[in-house]
């Protein structure tokens, strides 16, 4: 067994390193400044968007302005996602267009739109965290590790 | 091989019609079927979308569609709508010429190929359907040609198809999900393509078929398709070559399925390496399909790639008299989503067939 293997291996290693050699790789350079500058774009609407809620609404508490100005964004991205161009400002931004609270919210409304055609419970409801759901079960287990160990080793609720 | 001689030049003994000759070569190929009967493409058509509509090739496509959903409720309609249209059009063309098709075969990307199933719903014919990925057309024609050849049908319709959004939902992404695709991706093609062949009739007629073996060269990159498929289409090549002894000399056009620009590149030198120059002859469906403004990354894929192209494309140029031999190879990715992410490689498979101008 291990003689027949042995050249197969070896044949698709070589391979594996041919194809390496001649695959074009993605510009770390040109990815990095494009999901800089618009995923940096994205927090500047987002601080503006905040600023202007805290004029508007003098008396409300920070936390309720950092509330609603998600809640303001997460919209349009949604907005964004339905008429169908978060995709394609996605396509450059790459982790800019991904790591904001947009980027969760994109994934949530094209998954749930995408699979609209099955109906809704068995469609949209089924399929929403499919994109998603890795990002909301690492969320939970992984803070859920922190809080212990913040009780084990720091003693504080 | 020893003792017979290997010709070369337009008189290689494919155009041969001693019957003997074509006896001993069919004993020695293990994989080339040749046909003894002439089996004539009689009519072949083919639907795209409109992102192909408007690409290099768009003078030559006749039936296009401007929206990606067709009018339909959802993709899997259209993508159904699509391939219906494409039948009936090649069914409809034929009829005047050689009478109604006797058989279908089709094939598709959707998983337990739905869309074939319910083309053939509304057609009563019998129906074959057959699955090895983007390489299914040309399954489909060899299947088709050998029920020619044996004498059980008269006219066989051979048809696949395959739509961008429903291939992108259950291979890959949402289809609004902002995510990056590597520069190595390839586009699916929106696209059906239908054939009816014949043994009555005129038209281009398919010389062989040489059927491939399943490759794996351990590649597992979902997205590098181009670089997984490659060494399929070298199996079934340098087979195909060898078997019905031919030089890429021979050949007017060498043309694969959909390894795209980075595929084809690695097929160039894979040949090379088996001592074969592929040269200014050699192209690739998916790198036609598609212009590099349209953000394709390498190009076109899929099982309505090449048959588009083929049907809409290469045959009027045969029947024009710009090509009088042609190798076509499709090429498929054998993998689920599945299979991959359970961390296996990709096998991938070739079919090929030789089309001569009458």
């Amino acid at each position: 067994m291990n003689a027949v293997a042995n050249p197969i291996e070896k044949r698709n290693e070589r391979y594996g390193k041919y194809v390496d050699s001649v695959t074009p790789k993605t510009g770390t350079a040109k990815s990095l400044w494009n999901s800089f500058w618009i995923g940096g774009i994205t927090c500047c609407i987002a601080q503006g968007v905040g600023d202007i809620y805290a004029l508007i609404f003098p008396n409300f508490s920070e936390d309720m302005i950092v509330n609603i100005t998600s809640m303001t964004i997460i919209t349009i991205a949604i907005l964004f996602t339905g008429l169908g161009f978060y995709d394609v400002i996605a396509r450059k931004g790459g982790a800019g267009c991904f790591l904001p609270i947009t980027g969760f919210a994109n994934a949530i409304s094209s998954a749930s739109m995408e699979f609209k055609s099955e109906g809704l419970i068995l469609g949209t409801s089924v399929k929403m965290f499919s994109v998603v759901g890795p990002v909301v079960v690492n969320g939970i287990v992984w803070s859920t590790v922190a809080g212990i160990l913040n009780l084990l080793i720091l003693g504080r609720f | 091989m020893q003792g017979i001689t290997i010709h070369k030049g337009t008189n290689c003994n494919f155009a041969a019609t001693s019957q003997t000759l074509k006896k001993s070569v069919q004993k020695e190929a293990k994989s080339t079927l040749f046909f003894s009967t002439p089996v004539h493409i009689v009519s072949a058509n083919a639907v795209v979308g409109n992102k192909e509509a408007q690409g290099p090739l768009k003078r030559y496509f006749r039936r296009t569609k401007e929206d990606i959903k067709m009018g339909e409720k959802n993709f899997e309609r259209a993508e159904i709508l699509m391939f219906d249209e494409a039948v009936r059009a090649s069914l409809n063309e034929a009829r005047p010429l050689v009478g109604d098709a006797q058989l279908l075969i089709t094939g598709d990307l959707l998983n337990q190929m739905t869309t074939s199933s319910y083309v053939a719903r509304n057609l009563d014919l019998p129906h074959l359907g057959v699955y090895s990925a983007c390489s299914t057309y040309t399954e489909a024609l060899s299947i088709g040609c050998v029920m020619l050849d044996g004498g059980y049908f008269d006219t066989v319709a051979c048809a696949t198809a395959s739509h961008f959004a429903t291939a992108e939902r259950q291979f890959r992404y949402p289809l609004e999900y902002g995510c990056q695709r590597p520069p190595y991706a390839q586009w699916t093609v929106t696209a059906a393509g239908c054939c009816v062949i014949s043994t009555k009739g005129n038209g281009p007629i398919i010389k062989s078929a040489t059927l491939g073996k399943v490759i794996d060269f351990g590649q597992n990159d979902l997205s590098n398709m181009g670089a997984a498929m490659a060494p399929a289409a070298l199996s079934t090549l340098s087979t195909m070559f060898k078997e019905t002894r031919t030089t890429p000399e021979d050949y007017d056009l060498i043309l694969t399925g959909d390894l795209g620009k980075l595929g084809s590149d690695i097929l160039r030198d894979l040949m090379r390496e088996e001592g074969y120059e592929l040269g200014q002859r050699y192209s690739d469906c998916g790198c036609l399909v598609y212009s590099v403004d349209q953000n394709c990354y390498q190009g076109g894929s899929g099982a309505g790639c090449s048959a588009s192209v083929i049907n809409e494309f290469v045959l009027p140029r045969m029947i024009a008299g710009d090509y009088n031999r042609v190798a076509y190879l499709a090429t498929g990715a054998l993998m689920s989503t599945q299979s991959c992410y359970q961390g296996e490689t990709i096998p991938c498979v070739s079919h090929g067939i030789v089309i001569e101008r009458e």
